[in-house]
């Protein structure tokens, strides 16, 4: 998993079947420093929670599809968690 | 399999119902000496690792499933070990 900023929503007319209604979110990837990393990426919103501006922990890859319900969708990306806090220590 | 350096934790209150209960571990990747490769992950931790140990991180999810023992969780890198050394010529 990597951590990610929401940085806007992607409002889909027509979806594959088994993706109505779950939410499409603009993720900025993050480095360790939560500093911008990359080109920002689609994700599905398995939590149905992350808002604007929010610290998220996503995953990439067949893992992402299988966090949403039905599993088998058409997802490579997606948020897992909404992060409160990262606690660095070493 | 890849070897990393724990470097802190995330924690988060709405999250997977499969991460419920499960630590959260931010992992430094790190060459074989143990220099950082400036790269990172997150992965669910299934041994007890703490703050800068070095470990063993089993990136991939069939079997991340198998040792976290779910037919269906959504996690693909699970810390599988506690590094005590690295020898490398």
């Amino acid at each position: 998993m990597l951590l990610g900023r929401v940085i806007g929503q992607v409002v889909p007319c027509i979806v594959t079947p088994g993706l109505e209604g779950v939410p499409m979110l603009l993720v900025q990837p993050l480095d360790k420093t939560l500093k911008p990393k990359g080109k920002a990426i689609v994700a599905a919103d398995s939590t149905r929670m992350a808002g604007l501006g929010e610290l998220v922990s996503y995953e990439g890859g067949r893992e992402a599809a299988m966090a949403l319900d039905p599993s088998f969708v058409p997802v490579d990306h997606a948020i897992i968690a909404i992060v409160d806090g990262v606690n660095i220590t070493a | 399999m890849i070897l990393g350096r724990v470097i802190g934790e995330i924690h988060g209150t709405i999250k997977h119902p499969f991460y419920e209960s499960r630590r959260l571990l931010v992992i430094e990747k790190i060459d074989q000496y143990c220099k950082p490769t400036g790269d990172y992950l997150i992965a669910a931790d299934s041994v007890g690792a703490g703050a800068d140990e070095r470990v063993l991180v089993l990136d991939e999810g069939n079997g991340a499933r198998q040792v976290l023992d779910s037919k269906d969780g959504p996690v693909r890198s699970v810390v599988v070990g506690i590094v005590d050394d690295v020898m490398c010529d």
